[in-house]
């Protein structure tokens, strides 16, 4: 930081834009439209886990006084999915169904209970299969048919083995080896808003609203699907009710209800039920996880050896991403010299899995800090002071080339040690705190689908009326509205409620690639920070011009452009200029490494975390009580600190529903606890105290400085519970959720003398392909990091 | 065919006192409070999460106390006097705990924050100063999936301290 930095907007905790009608009930939220002459959608779904359908019979359900449509699989024959490598659904099957909760038919009628009516007239005869439901049984052949038609052999989805470095050598060079085993299972979003869409099919355009991520990504699968070009379909993003990435796939509900718009010439709505939301999933993959590193007596890591088997359930969804993922950003943490990362998918009959806040990086997190203590705990040496040694440096490339800029790992460390008294603990029976750190992205560096565009664009029109900024950026909750409001209010010299904003909204909106992969203060900031400082230059000219003095003698800030009014100086510059419309835009800079696969991982900047947890253990129940949880989070600039606390306390709180209760599990194909009274999630009683330290690093090339907070937070407390579990009782749980017959169950076998332990018994045999040999990048890229965009 | 399309629908005529206003309605009886209110009363504001009592969305005020509208029916509530989230502030002047949960960013997406204002204000109106304790079992009923329920706790004890 050279330079001491006055704003007056950035770095104010101030209230969200759209806080009062949050606060009021009046913002519309997707279920709450109600178009004239509405009719209601209902899904017909599989309730098998793996059939093949012979035949689907409509007839009885068409003739049900109320229904005005009914859709299968061959009206919407074109396949879609995320990402290009895996078009791989349909919005309804016809020939096949690969869990249970497919979508096969759809009904459009006058009530939703007809319509529900009408979905059980529909017969369908299944020719039931085998199904697959563990990653063992993907691995092995197949009893009956593969679930999906590529990939393999038997049912994995996808395999990768990467190499970066001389790892032979490293191992020989480490004078101790270690390897663990970890098991991460899968958590679901639970969102408190159910998916929503309603859609209209008026002169000849698809108009839908959904409670969506990513209103381009809608508007991509829609023109897909619907065979219609993009131009004649507008997606809007609704008041959204909670994503977590939850909402950034293209549903298959969002197709059909446009479908069913186009047949029926009126607005037809689906909401999905609760149950049929954890059918929906997307959430976090399953993950066994094996590890191997290689140490110097004094802990420095010599080499490490990763390898992952994701559960990826029925769909490739995100999947290949999450696979690399897995591996990806173990070294943006630790400085790791030689790195070997195997990582695989299979396909089974469940949910597919896709992202869920932390996006396959919480697993590895889990088993690698877990890991490292295990490491440090047999070395005897002690466990912060370990990871310590092997943090990385800020402005330095990994081994497999990720750019790290700034890096507030060290003094993240040092606030959450200081803060929570940790090495001054006390020691009493089942009492014990746990240390952990992490990292995120801030927005991934390469989009979806290839392409050189842009990933974040903003228009800014100023007239008499004032301020409008247009961005296609959607806000999910986290306040990216408000991010974009500070930082156009903040170069206009205005305040955020000021500006007036149209944001997610395909026909009026320039494209942003949506909300994930902590993506938007970065990239719609940057983009909204460029066409604000263009529209600034306009208005300083002008105000300069009139009283014939130089540009950068006027002031702006207040409300006032130099001797003007906002409202006089906008009047100059139109009169001088014309139309006042400016644009930015936000492309992050290329440094993806040389080899394939390399575009998972890169970020133009990585968020920090370090977190410790306290906690009491009870060694006859297992039962868990948190005590309290510091967290510090290197976020580069808060541009609202209001904001940026609130994603990092959610996200404490996700992770400690991950590390303690949350599981998305299956029994014969069903969920075991598809509803919210049976799927554990925190209540108001089980969040303990929640003390967020906000560490600024200045990033070079944040907006303002800033990185992500929305998600890097939620990486450590998850290990940081296992570690402090262990501090406690003396027994480690190498799975997640660590749930009280866990930890009874791995008491009872320290008792007995065996390994004080739960967790999964080995790692299965993988036909990974031979690894792909990557030289680390140069010395001389390090230096250079931030000057190589 | 597991549901009957065509059977009688017993409808009644009911009176309800929503927000203050009495209104009269010609409604299924089957038909849930929550239902009610948001496809017969436009009361969107309150919202549904399972429509099975579990997650706290849909609470509203019955005669003060707050109810999860999903498992009521209007049949059992004329003459009581029902308060979704539109009755909360007095027309453009928000209720304290509106104005606490904006001011301190309680609420994220916003989802749960009507039941949560709602089994809130039912708190205050019983006690004036409650601890941080009291105001975590008071809304333990609702679900939160973006806050960690941190700032909502501030927003709770800002506004009992400003109505005192």
């Amino acid at each position: 930081m050279t330079e001491t930095k006055t704003f007056s907007v950035i770095g104010k905790p101030l209230p969200k834009v759209d806080a009062a009608s949050r606060v009021t009930g009046q913002a519309v939220y997707a279920d709450d439209m109600l178009l004239p002459r509405t009719l209601h959608c209902r899904i017909l779904r599989s309730p098998h886990p793996h059939a093949r359908i012979r035949s689907i019979d409509t007839s009885a359900a068409r003739r049900i006084p109320g229904v005005q449509a009914v859709i299968t699989g061959a009206d919407l024959p074109v396949k879609f999915g995320i990402l290009p490598v895996t078009q791989d659904e349909r919005a309804l099957e016809h020939e096949k169904v690969r869990y249970v909760g497919d979508p096969i038919a759809a009904v459009a009628a006058t009530e939703e209970e007809v319509a529900a009516a009408a979905c059980d007239a529909i017969v369908v005869d299944y020719e039931v299969l085998e199904p697959v439901m563990s990653i063992d049984a993907a691995l092995a052949n197949p009893k009956d048919e593969r679930i999906q038609d590529y990939g393999g052999p038997n049912n994995i989805h996808k395999l990768v083995a990467l190499e970066f470095g001389d790892v032979d050598g490293g191992f020989a060079r480490a004078e101790h080896v270690r390897e663990d085993v970890f098991f991460f299972q899968g958590s679901t979003h639970l969102p408190m808003e159910q998916h929503s869409a309603v859609a209209t099919y008026v002169d000849g355009k698809v108009t839908l609203w959904s409670s969506t991520q990513v209103v381009h990504y809608v508007h991509r699968a829609l023109a897909k699907v619907l065979e219609l070009p993009m131009s004649r379909i507008r997606v809007i993003g609704a008041a959204h009710g909670g994503g977590f990435g939850g909402k950034t796939d293209p549903f298959a509900h969002e197709i059909v209800v446009a479908k069913l718009a186009m047949i029926t010439g009126r607005p037809v709505k689906c909401t999905l039920t609760r149950e049929e939301v954890f059918y929906a999933h997307r959430g976090r993959h399953p993950v066994l996880m094996w590890v191997r590193t290689g140490v110097t007596k004094d802990g420095r890591i010599t080499a490490m050896h990763f390898k992952s088997a994701l559960d990826g359930g029925a769909y490739g969804s995100y999947g290949v991403a999450s696979t690399f993922y897995t591996g990806a950003l173990q070294t943006v943490t630790y400085d790791i010299p030689a790195y070997r990362f195997e990582g695989c998918r299979v396909f089974t009959n469940k949910p597919p899995c896709g992202p869920k806040r932390g996006h396959g990086t919480p697993q590895p997190r889990f088993a690698i800090e877990l890991h490292l203590e295990k490491i440090a705990h047999e070395l005897g040496i002690d466990a912060v002071e370990m990871k310590r040694r092997n943090f990385v440096k800020p402005m330095t490339r990994t081994v497999n080339w990720l750019r790290v800029t700034s890096c507030g790992l060290e003094e993240c460390t040092r606030r959450v040690m200081d803060a929570s008294g940790f090495r001054r603990r006390e020691r009493r029976p089942g009492h014990g705190m746990g240390f952990a750190i992490s990292s995120y992205l801030s927005g991934a560096g390469t989009a979806i689908y290839w392409n050189d565009m842009p990933h974040s664009e903003v228009q800014i029109k100023v007239d008499r009326g004032g301020v409008t900024t247009y961005c296609g950026a959607m806000d999910i909750g986290q306040g990216s509205d408000s991010v974009l409001a500070a930082v156009v209010a903040e170069e206009l010299g205005l305040q955020p409620r000021d500006i007036r904003l149209v944001t997610a909204d395909t026909d009026t909106t320039p494209i942003d690639l949506g909300s994930y992969s902590s993506r938007v203060t970065f990239m719609a900031g940057n983009a909204a920070l460029e066409a604000a400082r263009k529209m600034r230059a306009l208005l300083v000219e002008a105000a300069a011009a009139k009283v014939q003095s130089a540009p950068d003698s006027v002031m702006v800030g207040g409300g006032r452009i130099g001797d003007f009014s906002f409202e006089e100086a906008s009047i100059l510059a139109e009169a001088r200029f014309g139309t006042l419309a400016t644009a930015g835009s936000y492309t992050p800079p290329k440094i993806a490494g040389p080899y394939k696969g390399s575009g998972v991982g890169p970020s133009p900047a990585y968020s920090y975390s370090a977190c410790v947890v306290d906690l009491d253990a009870d060694h006859r129940s297992g039962l868990v009580h948190m005590n309290k949880v510091w967290i510090a989070h290197d976020v580069g600039r808060a541009i609202n600190p209001l904001l940026v606390e609130g994603q990092v306390e959610g996200s404490v709180y996700m992770g400690l529903g991950e590390a303690l209760m949350e599981e998305q599990t299956f029994r014969k194909g069903l969920h075991k606890w598809p509803s919210m009274l049976e799927y554990k999630s925190p209540t108001f009683l089980d969040m303990p105290d929640v003390k967020t330290f906000i560490v600024e690093t200045d990033d070079p090339e944040g907006p303002y400085g800033a990185k992500e907070a929305g998600q890097g937070p939620l990486l450590p407390v998850i290990p940081a519970v296992s570690a402090a579990v262990f501090d406690a009782l003396g027994v480690w749980i190498d799975e997640v959720p660590v749930t009280p017959e866990k930890i009874v169950e791995a008491l009872r076998r320290k008792e007995k003398g065996e390994p004080p332990r739960y967790g999964p018994p080995g790692f299965p045999d993988i036909p990974y392909p031979t690894t792909i040999k990557v030289e680390p990048p140069p010395k001389e890229l390090d230096r250079a990091a931030p000057a190589s965009i | 065919m597991k549901n009957e399309v065509e059977r009688p629908v017993d409808r009644h005529v009911l009176a309800l006192d929503v927000n203050g206003e009495p209104t009269e309605l010609l409604l299924p009886v089957h038909k849930t409070l929550l239902e009610v209110l948001r496809e017969d009363m436009q009361l969107t504001g309150t919202k549904h999460g399972c429509e099975l009592g579990e997650c706290g969305t849909c609470t509203v005020l019955v005669d003060g106390k707050p109810q999860l509208s999903c498992l009521l029916l209007p049949i059992q509530l004329e003459g009581r006097a029902i308060t979704t989230i539109e009755g909360l502030a007095r027309g453009s002047e928000l209720h304290p705990l509106q104005q606490a949960f904006a001011e301190l960013g309680a609420a994220q997406c916003g989802y749960c924050t009507p039941g949560m204002l709602l089994a809130a204000s039912s708190l205050l109106e019983s006690n004036k100063r409650p601890s941080g304790d009291d105001i975590r079992e008071a809304l333990a009923g609702n679900l939160c999936r973006c806050t960690g329920y941190a700032k909502i706790l501030e927003a709770v004890q800002l506004a009992a301290g400003r109505m005192t």
